[in-house]
């Protein structure tokens, strides 16, 4: 019995139509949770770009400061419509720049806690590292010039290797680097082998043994930074001018 | 096909020998990674930290119980042309929706296991158990067989993970343990300490069981 031709398609069609079932439904059930998980990680990414010191706090304290102190503007400095965020998928953003065309690029001003000022500008990267995407918010003090933090993140950078990119270790060489020497932009860029010292304020040493997800890192910072380079310029010169006042 | 199937005439007490031995085999002599080694490439990646390795415990754990039971139940049903397809059908279902559940309530934790939990499908010790005891017991004994053999992993990568995190990050469960000067040990945090450990538990069980690997 059981070996007919009938019986074996029968009984995969079942199974197929069962199992899908079960898993459809778990997708539909836990879908809600888990886009509200996706979203806290995010803004407690885009925080520990400028308070690293939150990195223990819950999520959702994180997002209460965030909520407060965030602003997001897009690269002319208008305010992005919060319906326009809610679905902006900064991968398919990335797709758009690589292609050339129009990309919605937002920076997220970090408010000092009066609101008036601010305190520093939060740009989203994304990129491919050495096996997937990689992404990150990098920080620039209020002065635009001087790197405040970086969060990097990745889908699958070898463990111990590339995927050290996550670790504070590394991200904090990047801080106090600047965007800009003698006047001219540069985007900071990580050397290839480890252990260097006394690098120019727009190198940071290198991960040895990772150097095609450093190589990927940097083309990500740099096509970010020169996407950005108008709006950094724009609000340069805004800022230069209200300081004269 | 396998002929495991142990005639149980009259009913069996809950707990008979045969049983507990069901259970206490995987712990120690014929532990599935250090006597089957099996299961090694998931023992070396999540066992960097304590917390991970619990985890992915749990994932295994469920999935090896449940899988094993689901067989069991079906094993008179399931054709024998594509018994392996309908294995693989059950373990991957078991499996993406404990992936799921992790997305949705453990998301950090999901982060770091994310892409071992999706190859628990391809670990040798639930596919391995499915083939071998699950297809031809009952369910019950099925269970006990799963439970077995999971606890039989989950000790060995919780021993493995524990001494990783406390000799390569000073922590448990990231809790400081080690005083601040301790240097920590970059061996440990790399997959090569998993190997070493991994071989120093094998060679004291060895040691200790008599245990010969037959020619």
């Amino acid at each position: 019995m059981q070996q007919s031709n009938g019986y074996v398609i029968g009984f995969a069609v079942a199974m197929t139509i069962i199992l899908g079932g079960i898993l459809s439904f778990t997708a539909v059930s836990l879908n809600a949770k888990q886009k509200e998980q996706v979203a806290l990680d995010t803004k407690k990414q885009i925080m520990l770009s400028v308070v690293p010191e939150m990195s223990e706090a819950s999520k959702t304290e994180i997002a209460k400061v965030y909520d407060k102190q965030i602003q997001v503007v897009d690269i002319n400095g208008k305010a992005i419509d919060g319906a326009v965020l809610e679905k902006l998928d900064i991968s398919k953003e990335w797709k758009k720049l690589k292609k050339g065309q129009d990309a919605v690029l937002p920076v997220y001003k970090f408010m000092s806690k009066d609101g008036k000022s601010v305190d520093s500008y939060i740009l989203p990267m994304y990129g491919y590292g050495l096996w997937n995407d990689i992404w990150g918010y990098f920080a620039l003090d209020a002065d635009l010039v001087t790197v405040k933090g970086v969060v990097f993140s990745h889908k699958g950078e070898t463990p111990g290797l590339g995927a050290r990119i996550g670790d504070a270790q590394i991200q904090d060489r990047y801080k106090g680097k600047k965007i800009f020497n003698g006047g001219k932009f540069t985007p900071i860029v990580m050397v290839k082998g480890e252990g260097h010292t006394g690098l120019p304020s727009d190198e940071v040493d290198g991960m040895s043994g990772a150097t095609l997800t450093a190589n990927g890192l940097n083309e990500m910072v740099g096509r970010y930074l020169k996407a950005y380079e108008p709006f950094i310029n724009k609000e340069k010169g805004t800022s230069a001018v209200s300081m004269a006042q | 096909m396998s002929t495991e199937t142990v005639a149980a005439k009259k009913s069996e007490a809950l707990f008979s020998k045969r049983r507990k031995a069901i259970v206490t085999d995987p712990l120690d002599d014929d532990n599935p990674v250090t006597v089957q080694v099996l299961g090694i490439c998931s023992a070396l990646a999540v066992t960097s930290k304590l917390e991970p390795t619990l985890v992915m415990s749990i994932a295994v754990t469920f999935v090896v119980i449940f899988s094993n039971l689901i067989v069991s139940l079906l094993r008179n049903a399931i054709p024998q042309r594509i018994r392996i397809i309908v294995q693989l059908g059950i373990v991957a279902s078991l499996v993406i929706i404990v992936d799921q559940v992790l997305k949705a309530y453990l998301y950090d934790v999901s982060k770091v296991v994310g892409v071992y939990v999706g190859l628990i499908i391809t670990n040798c010790i639930v596919m391995g158990r499915l083939e071998a005891f699950a297809m031809a017991n009952k369910p019950y004994d099925s269970i006990l067989d799963g439970l077995g053999s999971s606890f039989g992993y989950a000790w060995v990568i919780l021993v493995v993970a524990f001494f990783r995190e406390l000799l390569g990050s000073g922590t448990l469960f990231d809790i400081r343990v080690l005083p601040e000067a301790y240097v920590n040990n970059g061996l440990m945090t790399s997959p090569v300490g998993a190997f070493i450990l991994i071989g120093l538990i094998i060679w004291v069980q060895r040691w200790r069981n008599g245990y010969v690997e037959e020619a």
